[in-house]
């Protein structure tokens, strides 16, 4: 039963990572892009969760929580590009 | 002894992070961890202006739990908005005039307005006073306006404020 | 037992990541799409890693909270960066469907001046 939803879980996340990818691709102005590389993290981090119950391998964390910490430096760096034109002041 | 430990609540919580990190709970680690929450604060002692006060500890965790609960049917909203039709949503932008004085409270205050029912915080006004807020879908705006006064930032100013 | 509740809770989160990246991709302007992947994919994502404690503390005999770390580390920041990229818009002016509310003239004014300049 685990199998199956796990198998479901997989098909819908990948369904998600694919829509985050086509906004990514298509998005009218920059906030759409950088709106959709956060979701593309948190997807990202959700397939890597999954993965790791389906492998029974618990060391997916480390690499979902590097992928947490990177993404979110990295969307806010781009926000504050946006908004100052400028990162480092 | 506020030199030597100049945040208490700081020091426990890098601890508990630590533990939480390598995953065990072996005596070395528990030292490992305050020995670690006891340096970083010390020496990122000049990045923490003022300290953190909670005045009541048991209404922050009943504050927790109504969050939690909202996000969990915030959930249920906003799927249920992005299923429908899209031509049917109202959105809006509401500024809602802010008691709260201390940063903490605010920015608080801000993350539980992103987390909870088709809400973002969208800009704070320079001299803190309002809060411009984006609503997924608006019927009525006096009523968002009061949920997020009562239900939010009534208990923050007890929890973080004397008042 | 447990399993059947790790795979709903398993279900649960996967159907509300695929509805926040649902909204993001079928909404119309920036603001409304902020709004699906901050809640749908923080809850989505949350109940997937309360899953996988269950799954890791009773599969292997030892309780397995590292995943508490994620899940707060999340639920902190996804408000930030929806904060962020929200502001971002503003400034930027991006087309809404809501009424824009008038832009700010005050103290963050010099600071606007000289991105603009940048930006020209």
């Amino acid at each position: 039963m685990l199998s199956y939803a796990l198998f479901i879980a997989l098909m819908l996340v990948t369904a998600s990572v694919a829509l985050s990818f086509w906004r990514l691709l298509r998005g009218p102005s920059l906030p759409d892009r950088i709106l959709a590389l956060d979701t593309l993290y948190i997807n990202t981090i959700a397939l890597l969760v999954l993965l790791g119950i389906h492998l029974s391998s618990a060391l997916y964390f480390e690499v979902a929580l590097l992928i947490a910490v990177m993404g979110f430096v990295g969307t806010v760096a781009a926000c504050k590009y946006l908004l100052r034109g400028d990162i480092i002041e | 002894m506020r030199r030597l430990l100049p945040h208490p609540l700081l020091t426990l919580t890098l601890a508990g992070i630590w533990l939480l990190l390598v995953n065990s709970l072996h005596p070395g680690q528990i030292v490992l961890g305050l020995l670690l929450g006891w340096m970083i604060p010390l020496i990122t002692t000049q990045f923490w202006p003022e300290e953190v006060r909670i005045h009541h500890p048991v209404r922050l965790l009943h504050f927790i739990c109504i969050i939690l609960i909202d996000i969990v049917l915030a959930n249920f909203t906003v799927a249920r908005l992005i299923l429908g039709r899209p031509g049917n949503l109202k959105p809006a932008f509401v500024s809602i005039p802010l008691e709260l004085k201390s940063d903490l409270a605010i920015s608080f205050l801000a993350n539980v307005i992103s987390l909870t029912p088709g809400t973002v915080s969208a800009r704070l006004s320079d001299d803190r006073s309002y809060l411009l807020v984006h609503a997924l879908h608006l019927n009525n705006t006096d009523e968002l306006v009061t949920t997020i006064k009562f239900r939010y930032e009534k208990p923050l100013k007890e929890i973080f404020e004397q008042c | 037992m447990l399993e059947f509740f790790i795979s709903a809770l398993i279900l649960t989160g996967a159907i509300f990541t695929f509805i926040g990246s649902l909204g993001l991709a079928r909404l119309q302007d920036f603001y409304t799409r902020i709004h699906g992947p901050t809640k749908a994919t923080t809850l989505g994502v949350g109940s997937l890693l309360v899953a996988s404690t269950l799954y890791f503390t009773f599969h292997e005999d030892s309780i397995s909270l590292h995943e508490v770390l994620v899940t707060l580390f999340l639920f902190i920041t996804a408000p930030v960066s929806a904060h962020m990229l929200c502001k971002a818009a503003l400034h930027l002016e991006l087309p809404s469907l809501a009424k824009l509310p008038e832009s700010q003239t005050n103290s963050t004014a010099p600071q606007r001046q000289s991105s603009k300049d940048q930006h020209d």
